[in-house]
């Protein structure tokens, strides 16, 4: 009979021969078993003596011990290798790109609109909105532009069907009506902006018959110039995320009194001067001014008690400026090409 | 308006850098647009005198001329132009000169004769856009001297931008008061000998319509010789001034309203028939204008007119009937104040804008027409010789009441412009502007000068006390804002969530013009009228869109075109629709998808993007409002889109929108490789959110139970997932549809359907038998209320 030195040898062997744990598992039901070899040799301890079976057991059971024990290690480093295998099977490439749809983003002249409406809500304005079709009232009379008044000329207005939208229907040729709308709407103290497409008869180069703007406007009693300039000024740089250099120069519009341009530095060069600001080093960005005594007062507001400021700026101009566009009608000709570079946020 | 720097200088003095000087302007609201030289660059041109011209013996168009340069001896020239002659004095781009166009002057042989120079026209020298012949100097202009110093062609021309407020400062006299005022350097009144009455001639005047034209003047001079040629020095002002030199009296009338302001007409007094009238124009009246055209009068439009009728558009043009010539021998000339609400919007009506029109648009000083109307005669006198008679004035009796004046109060002051303002600098402001001020305890009485009729209020002074003393000088002041709560209704969906929803769905947000082509639009949506314009800037933008879909449609062809294959577009506008009620304005959401469902990639199969695609779009959109199973998705035709492939969808009864592919027929017509899929929503009753209330969670296992069924093609699954609903009751929780199969295996006319249903109570762990009794009693109905047959 095989010596138990030479039993435990051959299990031995046998559990570092394995490959998988399928033939491990093999081995270690033949030997340690219910009915494996080495479980055995314990069954037939009872053929011994008595007082030798005590000494013969413990050895069987450190061999068996023994084999359990290199059978572990084996099963250890058979699950190891296997796991090895599988995660070597499993890799990906990174650098392969994503499953699925890629996002767009918004038009680059909503991105500065919801820009510029954050900024003035954060101070405490709130939007206002006013219909696209307006009519002579609201777009001039109450303007305190009456008709045949020269600054109509400036603004080349396009007339609608009489039939369908009522006599002198027309698109609005700015966001100023609004103004109109809201101080009627509300009592002062007031403090909206109205962003929206607006129209003029005018196609080249730097027109289009459609743009956008928004208009501002703020009543309340003392409301002052001073404090127009600074609101703006607070505006213009927190828009561009930078220190600018602000001017104001006199200017006309019939529903303010004073009224002025605004000038900024330029936001290419800084004021050194350069193509954008045609070497002057400013850059032209919005009309305001005081609100007319007339317009406050056609709206039922007492100029004596109240006074209020309006502006006016392009977001496609500051839109322009913002992200380097040197084209403006590049913003309606929807080019996917265009219109992708301003995707994200 | 276009000024010589030289010709301001005679009315005030600048001491000052132009470039500065138009800084200041600027800075004053008179926007300095630029200040170009007279003349482009260009050197070594000097006066000459040509002293002999002869024929080239070579070439008959061309004279050997023989020209003095102040030189030691003369230079030949050879020259083309016909108006080469001996005794004329001329401008010689010697050998050497630069001209405009980097032209060099060297000496050629011209025809085999040697050239020594060039005798230039205006055109070469950049003078006049065109020109015929070379330019006859003054018979006084000094050999030898460098032209550009003598025509003074450095000085400066002022492109200055007028607002429409300013009709005053539309002159030189009228900038150089601002000048004035900005430089606190005196206005000069440049004088001139009055004209000395010569002949009792008067002409009988009318005016028939004083409130339009509060005062008029006439004045004859007779015997004048309009052939002769207007001074160089009055041309070469008008040529600065963007005019064309025409005739003395013309040239004349056009210089005086260039310096003061004041718009003249002079009439040929052989031309006119009986007293002059100034009358609104009878209705259907008839005008041969200067400019040739014969125009229709209406009523409102004021005239000037003899026996014959209507023989000018006061205010704005003459008629061509009673123009001057160079045979004029006797002028007649008009100096009148017609008011703005008389001319304004008049010329436009005609598609007319004149410098005249410009100035009486926004008003004259009406107190200017006796300066005018003596400059003129003074001038044309001196130009063209005649007599002039006395003038003939109807004036109304008001018109030279004073100006009513105006208390500026100094709080108001301060708290309209947000500082205190020294009073010293206030009035001293005013004053410079000729404004009379008075001191009052409150403040200051201001009467304006005459001319300036934009200054009728309170604020009006505030301006031009601000605007003088510098809008750099008040400093910034940050605003106090009401702390206040606004509305935000929570039921509105931020648009901007909205575009969130669609750009992360791979949706590039586009911007249309809200008006669109009626051809397109026509053809997509045939049984609705659009709102036209009624000056489309371009037949193919002609009405405002009843739907995004034709600008959405437009912008994915134009993409297509741009070789894009794969186009996902959305765009949040307004569309206009005509009702009773007038054009109703509402707020939409659409989108145009063209190509592949996912960009082009390596781990999913290029499929088409469908019908279902989209819908997963929409719901998305839905699903903002929470109430997703609100929303009722039906087949109905719509005429641009595929029958087979479209829906309307409504919620709670109300329309909603559409969805559904682009109709084969129009694929085709308009020109798309692939079907475009679109839909376009009501944006607030896609979106509009009722408040969300919780609702109890069940502690409870749930059962879940398949049915699979065959329907008839036909069947709309709603009508199952209605049916299976109602049937099953409350303890439904869910119910998914995991499969759909039509084809080998089932017969024909027939779909697979398989769902799964979620049963939960909220009280009790649900038994077996409770979810079995639910399913057979949904697999018996279902059977004759639908025609379903069980599978398996």
């Amino acid at each position: 009979m095989e010596s138990l030195a030479a039993l435990t040898e051959r299990a031995l062997n046998e559990v570092v021969a394995t490959d998988d744990l399928a033939q491990l598992d093999e081995v270690r039901v033949r030997w340690l078993g219910k009915k494996g070899l080495l479980t055995e040799q314990l069954k037939a301890l009872g053929n011994l003596p008595a007082a030798e079976r005590p000494a013969a057991g413990q050895l069987i059971n450190v061999a068996k011990a023994r084999v359990q024990e290199v059978l572990d290690q084996r099963l250890a480093s058979l699950q190891a290798a296997l796991l090895e295998r599988q995660l070597a099977q499993g890799r990906v490439d990174v650098t392969l790109g994503g499953r699925g749809e890629q996002a767009g983003g918004l038009h680059p002249v909503t991105r500065a609109r919801l820009r510029i409406e954050r900024l003035f809500a954060d101070i405490g304005f709130t939007v206002a909105q006013g219909p696209e079709i307006e009519d002579d009232f609201h777009n001039f009379t109450a303007l305190n532009v009456p008709a045949d008044h020269p600054a109509r000329a400036m603004h080349d207005t396009f007339y609608v069907d009489p039939a369908h939208a009522g006599q002198g229907a027309l698109l609005r040729t700015h966001t100023s009506p609004v103004q109109i709308r809201a101080l009627r709407a509300g009592k002062p103290p007031l403090a909206v902006i109205a962003p929206g497409r607006v129209y003029r008869v005018d196609s080249d180069a730097t027109h289009t018959p459609m743009f956008h703007q928004v208009e501002g406007l703020l009543v309340d009693t003392d409301v002052s110039f001073a404090q127009l300039k600074s609101v703006l000024h607070g505006f213009m740089e927190a828009f561009f995320e930078r220190d600018l250099a602000m001017r104001l120069r006199p200017s006309y519009f019939p529903f303010t009194e004073p009224s002025a341009e605004v000038d900024i530095s330029c936001v290419e060069c800084g004021g050194k001067g350069c193509r954008l600001c045609k070497q002057t080093g400013w850059i032209e960005v919005l009309g305001c001014g005081m609100v007319h005594p007339q317009v406050l007062a056609s709206c039922d507001v007492d100029p004596e008690r109240y006074t209020g400021y309006a502006f006016g700026m392009g977001i496609d101009r500051l839109a322009m400026l913002r992200y380097g566009v040197n084209d403006l009608r590049l913003f309606f000709e929807n080019d996917l090409r265009f219109l992708r570079q301003f995707r994200g946020g | 308006m276009k000024i010589p720097l030289s010709w301001l200088r005679e009315w005030v003095d600048i001491d000052l850098p132009t470039r500065e000087l138009a800084s200041r302007l600027t800075l004053a609201g008179f926007e300095v647009e630029g200040c170009a030289p007279a003349a482009p660059p260009f050197n070594g041109v000097v006066v000459a005198h040509l002293l002999d011209a002869k024929p080239h013996p070579q070439a008959d168009k061309l004279r050997l001329c023989q020209v003095d340069a102040g030189g030691a001896a003369p230079l030949q020239i050879v020259c083309g132009a016909p108006n080469a002659r001996a005794g004329l004095k001329v401008a010689l781009a010697q050998v050497g000169a630069t001209l405009p166009g980097d032209l060099t002057i060297q000496s050629a042989a011209l025809r085999g004769v040697e050239s020594q120079g060039m005798l230039c026209s205006a055109r070469e020298l950049g003078l006049l856009m065109s020109s015929e012949g070379i330019i006859e100097l003054p018979a006084d202009a000094p050999v030898g001297a460098d032209l550009r110093q003598y025509l003074d062609l450095d000085d400066a021309i002022l492109e200055v931008s007028i607002y429409p407020n300013r009709g005053d400062a539309m002159s030189v006299q009228g900038l150089a008061r601002e000048v004035s005022a900005l430089l606190r350097q005196p206005a000069r009144q440049p004088g001139w000998a009055a004209v000395t009455v010569g002949s009792l001639q008067r002409h009988p005047l009318s005016v028939l319509a004083p409130a339009a034209a509060p005062r008029v003047l006439t004045r004859v001079v007779q015997g004048i010789d309009n052939t002769r040629s207007t001074p160089q020095w009055l041309q070469e002002r008008l040529r600065r001034a963007g005019l064309r030199p025409i005739s003395p009296a013309v040239d004349i009338t056009n210089y005086v309203m260039l310096e003061l302001g004041q718009p003249l007409h002079a009439y040929d007094l052989a031309h006119l028939q009986g007293g002059l009238q100034v009358r609104f124009a009878q209705a259907g009246e008839q005008l041969e204008l200067l400019d040739g055209r014969r125009i229709t009068l209406a009523a409102d439009e004021l005239v000037i007119a003899d026996d014959s009728g209507a023989i000018g558009l006061a205010g704005i043009m003459g008629g061509l009937g009673t123009a001057i010539s160079p045979q004029a021998t006797t002028v007649l000339f008009e100096s009148a104040c017609f008011t703005p609400a008389a001319i304004a919007g008049r010329a436009r009506r005609h598609g007319l804008q004149t410098d005249a029109s410009q100035r009486f648009e926004r008003g004259v000083d009406p107190q200017g027409q006796r300066r005018a109307i003596d400059r003129a005669s003074q001038l044309l006198v001196q130009i063209c010789g005649g007599i002039a008679g006395p003038i003939v004035e109807a004036a109304t009796a008001d018109i030279d009441a004073p100006r009513p004046s105006l208390v500026l109060r100094r709080k108001q002051l301060a708290r309209l412009v947000g500082t205190d303002l020294p009073d010293a600098a206030v009035r001293a402001a005013l004053v410079s502007l000729q404004m009379q001020v008075e001191d009052l305890a409150e403040g200051w009485r201001v009467t304006p000068p005459s001319w300036r009729f934009d200054i009728s209020i309170e604020a009006d002074l505030i301006e031009e006390a601000v605007r003088v003393i510098g809008f750099d000088q008040v400093p910034e002041q940050p605003a106090r804002l009401p702390q206040r709560f606004r509305s935000r209704p929570e039921a509105q969906i931020d648009e901007r969530v909205l575009l969130d929803v669609l750009t992360a769905r791979g949706y590039q947000e586009a911007i249309n013009y809200a008006f669109c082509d009626p051809v397109l639009q026509q053809r997509l949506l045939p049984a609705q009228t659009a709102v036209r314009l009624l000056n489309p800037i371009a037949a193919d933008l002609g009405v405002m869109r009843l739907s995004l879909w034709p600008g959405l449609l437009k912008s994915a062809l134009d993409n297509q075109r741009r070789q894009q294959d794969r186009v996902r577009l959305c765009e949040l506008g307004t569309v206009f629709t005509p009702g009773e009620q007038g054009v109703t304005e509402t707020r939409q959401v659409a989108g145009v998808v063209l190509g592949t469902r996912l960009p082009e990639q390596w781990g999913t199969p290029a499929q088409a993007a469908d019908f279902h695609d989209l819908k997963a779009d929409a719901e998305a959109i839905f699903g903002l409002s929470n109430r997703l199973q609100d929303f009722v998705f039906e087949t109905e035709a719509l005429s641009c889109l595929h029958p087979g492939r479209a829906a309307r969808v409504s919620r709670d009864g109300q329309p909603v929108g559409w969805l559904g592919e682009l109709h084969p027929e129009l694929v085709h017509e308009l020109g798309f490789t692939s079907a475009p899929l679109l839909f376009e929503f009501h944006q607030q009753r896609a979106t509009e959110q009722p408040l969300a209330r919780m609702a109890a969670i069940s502690r409870f296992p749930q059962v879940r139970r398949d049915l699979s069924v065959t329907l008839p093609v036909a069947t709309p699954l709603s009508q199952l997932r209605d049916r299976v609903m109602f049937l099953s009751g409350p303890l439904l929780r869910e119910l998914r549809i995991f499969d759909v199969y039509q084809g080998q295996g089932i017969e024909t006319g027939r779909k697979s359907v398989a769902f799964g249903l979620i049963f939960q109570d909220n009280n009790k762990t649900l038994a077996d038998d409770d979810a079995d009794r639910i399913v057979a009693l949904v697999a018996a109905d279902l059977r004759s209320s639908l025609d379903a047959q069980l599978r398996e």
